[in-house]
């Protein structure tokens, strides 16, 4: 007779097996056994959150800047329909998650019990796969399953939901390994044949006008492909731009980088997209973030399109080579064979793209990130670039919640290294940033992780606060304060006659008390002339920070591509605003 | 995919609806049917017949077959979206109308009336290889196999003749020749 275990071992093995250090989670009646468990195990250690939102946001933010993938342990009911809003974030984001949520005994599945609901069928299409286990040997299989399935491929968020009676029963336990029959989006199969690799080369040597456009397949494919991109972007000496996704592949502050592209992108990155002869997409996915109006987008120019996905090529936008492949892959190949015949390329090419170059150099001196500078009152860019300042000597990660200050972050914020940038770009999830940096602290334990937030974002999940002060998670938590929802207003402004419906915030918590009343420390900053002391304040403490940065109310992002309007007619500051028309104000 | 005029996306509506067949292999597991339905329905796919039934008792392989409408991005986003999911082991895809392939659906006809009426109604159904399930004096149950469109035109006809209940199939597909889909 082999050793049996029961289910809620079988969990902890599974854990144990995979590597697994941290688990966010909240527990619950029908997760009771497996955390009954937990004692037993001491190489995890759980996280409790104090919302399963808040968790699994924990979790994206312990994947995202770790690279491994985020554990999220819930219960039945409320537990799962709270991880949905995480869930959904990781699955835009193609961030790996496995989530393991309580079920009612099978025997109850299905009669309305308490704390019941179709987790399974729920969470079905914001999962790349989900299972609900009726049979506790079962359970190995698809825990080790669950874990391929969501770090292959586009890696993403899965659920594998446990009745509680299967947490009881006694099962067999078996490591299994690379169980999936077919791999997931086409990962390690596909070799990259020499003739797809000579036609991107030749679509690179014959262009006057490229750039490259890359995304968060870079970052997602490992630190290794950002070292090759660099090494790629050098050997060609063209230009660059990323997605929001994509910031910290490529050197923030290198002067091929144009910058991020789409809405509120750089205008030189998005002049060059639009007029380009040749695009080079690595790793993203011709969102319609980027694309504004898909009919005018880049209407001149060839494109090549590597991504793991089949699914995101050709979706959105025509290419005329598509690749797919990992992008650690693809770039290790592409430069070996690149390099055999193009010793110098980027000296001997010089000239070709020396008018693109020139042209770009125009645009850029638009300087569409400019803004006007106050030293009455703090404006939000001004507060980002003094944050840049003083903390860029170190290893800084940096979360974000959604909205104008998210933008704001990504144009003034300069990242030079992946895995230091967290933001919920796909869903654009409010309240992301405060537990994820929770997570990216547990990660990273010694290094500065900063939340850039919103004081609207930030209220969402603000209980989280709690969180970072039971483990000890110094966390900063940099709010800047206009008391709207910035986007919410911007958007009024443009769109809809200056009509602040309900995007005003009334009777909001003092910022410094709060922090207090949390145990943690609560810094304000209300004028330029403090910032610089306040900020390097903040920095110094060794312990939870909530700094209330009271900035200028009416500031709008800019430069933004008005929706509906293709990416060479971008608004660039208040003075160029107008009117938005009735198709493009259905468009946002 | 790769075509060599650079183009961008047309809006949608313009593009050419094609009508296609679209069999799917997959695990026949709890809730497999639901991930197809759901793919399917959240991202706005059209189904007009579907038909499931598993195939191989042993390895519990079930095969779909999915008359779907689209453009041709649409019919292609389809097609890889399906082979994501994870009990999916392969997928083929036909355009309606393709030679060598071929469809059928089936159908049940119940029609009330005397034999008189019972032998019209038999004589319009002959070319769609009817059977005679049941029969009493006074009504008949018959079985047709035939293309949409004909089952569509022969439902029509018998309206007249005491037709009271159609149950049909979603179509099912299979290539000529000795080869099979791959």
């Amino acid at each position: 007779m082999p050793n049996l275990l029961s289910g809620a071992e079988i969990v902890f093995k599974a854990l144990e097996d995979q590597k697994v250090e941290y688990i966010f989670g909240y527990p619950g009646g029908a997760v009771l056994p497996i955390y009954d468990e937990l004692k037993n195990h001491k190489s995890i250690k759980h996280i409790l959150a104090r919302h399963e939102q808040g968790a699994g946001h924990s979790a994206e933010g312990y994947a995202r800047s770790s690279g491994k993938p985020g554990v999220l342990l819930v219960t039945s009911g409320p537990g799962a329909t709270n991880a949905v809003t995480a869930l959904t974030d990781a699955y835009m984001d193609s961030v790996p998650l496995v989530c393991i949520s309580g079920q009612v005994p099978t025997h109850l599945i299905g009669t309305d019990a308490f704390q019941e609901c179709d987790t399974t069928g729920i969470t079905r299409p914001c999962t790349k796969h989900n299972w609900l286990v009726k049979n506790v040997n079962d359970l190995s299989r698809v825990l080790h399953l669950a874990f391929e399935v969501a770090t292959t491929g586009r890696p993403g968020p899965v659920l594998v939901d446990i009745p509680k009676d299967i947490q009881f029963k006694k099962g067999k336990y078996k490591f299994f390994k690379n169980t999936l029959k077919k791999k997931l989006n086409g990962k390690v199969t596909r070799k990259i044949s020499n003739s797809e690799l000579d036609k991107f080369i030749e679509l690179i040597k014959k262009s006057s006008k490229p750039i490259f456009y890359t995304g968060g397949g870079v970052i997602n494919s490992g630190p290794e492909a950002s070292k090759y991109l660099r090494e790629l972007v050098s050997l060609t000496g063209f230009p660059i731009t990323s997605t929001l996704q994509g910031l910290g592949a490529y050197p923030g502050d290198d002067p091929q980088f144009l910058g991020m592209l789409g809405m509120h992108g750089t205008y030189e990155a998005n002049n060059a997209m639009h007029d380009c002869d040749l695009m080079i997409n690595i790793g993203a996915r011709f969102d319609d973030r980027i694309t504004g109006k898909v009919d005018e987008f880049s209407p001149g120019s060839k494109k090549i399109h590597v991504d793991i996905d089949p699914s995101s090529i050709g979706k959105n936008i025509k290419v005329d080579l598509a690749i797919v492949s990992d992008v650690t892959d693809l770039l290790k190949s592409l430069i070996k064979r690149f390099k055999e015949k193009n010793k110098n390329f980027a000296s001997s090419n010089k000239q070709k793209t020396s008018k693109w170059w020139e042209q770009i150099a125009k645009w850029r001196d638009k300087k569409s990130l400019n803004f006007i500078n106050s030293n009455k009152v703090i404006k939000p860019q001004h507060a980002v670039q003094r944050l840049y300042e003083l903390t860029k000597n170190q290893d800084t990660f940096i979360t974000t919640e959604v909205g104008q200050h998210q933008m704001w972050a990504a144009q003034h914020y300069k990242f030079n290294k992946p895995n230091r940038w967290m933001t919920s770009g796909g869903l654009g999830t409010m309240g992301y940033g405060l537990p994820a940096a929770i997570g990216v602290q547990i990660a990273n334990p010694e290094k500065l992780v900063i939340d850039i937030a919103g004081e609207a974002s930030v209220l969402m999940t603000m209980q989280e606060m709690s969180t970072a002060v039971q483990y000890r998670l110094p966390i900063k938590i940099f709010i800047l304060n206009n008391e709207y929802m910035g986007m919410v207003r911007q958007w009024q402004e443009l769109l809809h006659e200056k009509n602040y419906s309900e995007s005003y915030t009334a009777a909001l918590p003092d910022f410094v008390k709060l922090a207090e009343s949390y145990g943690c420390v609560g810094i304000r900053a209300k004028t330029p002339n403090e910032l610089d002391e306040k900020i390097k304040e903040m920095i110094n403490i060794d312990k939870p920070v909530i700094f209330d940065c009271v900035v200028d109310k009416a500031e709008n992002c800019f430069p933004m591509i008005p929706s509906g309007k293709p990416h060479n007619q971008m608004i660039l500051g208040p003075e160029e605003e107008e009117e938005i028309s009735d198709e493009g104000k259905i468009l946002v | 995919m790769a075509k060599s005029k650079s183009a961008y996306s047309v809006p949608g509506k313009i593009g050419k609806i094609e009508r296609h067949i679209i069999v799917v292999w997959v695990d026949n597991e709890a809730g497999v049917l639901a991930r197809i339905a759901g793919l399917f329905s959240g991202r706005g796919y059209n189904i007009e017949s579907l038909a499931v039934a598993e195939v191989d008792k042993k390895k519990h392989i079930s095969r779909i077959t999915i008359v779907t409408e689209g453009t041709p991005q649409v019919i292609e986003q389809i097609n890889l979206q399906l082979k994501k999911l994870v009990p999916v082991h392969k997928v083929a895809d036909f355009k309606r109308g393709e030679k060598d392939i071929l469809f059928r659906e089936l159908a049940l006809f119940k029609i009330l009336g005397n034999s008189k009426k019972i032998e019209k109604v038999k004589k319009i159904c002959k070319k769609f290889n009817p059977v005679i399930l049941d029969k009493t004096n006074k009504s008949v149950v018959i079985q047709v196999t035939a293309l949409r469109a004909d089952i569509d035109k022969l439902a029509l006809d018998l309206k007249s003749l005491g037709l009271i209940s159609t149950s049909r199939t979603g179509a099912v597909a299979m290539t000529k020749g000795p080869k099979i889909f791959n």
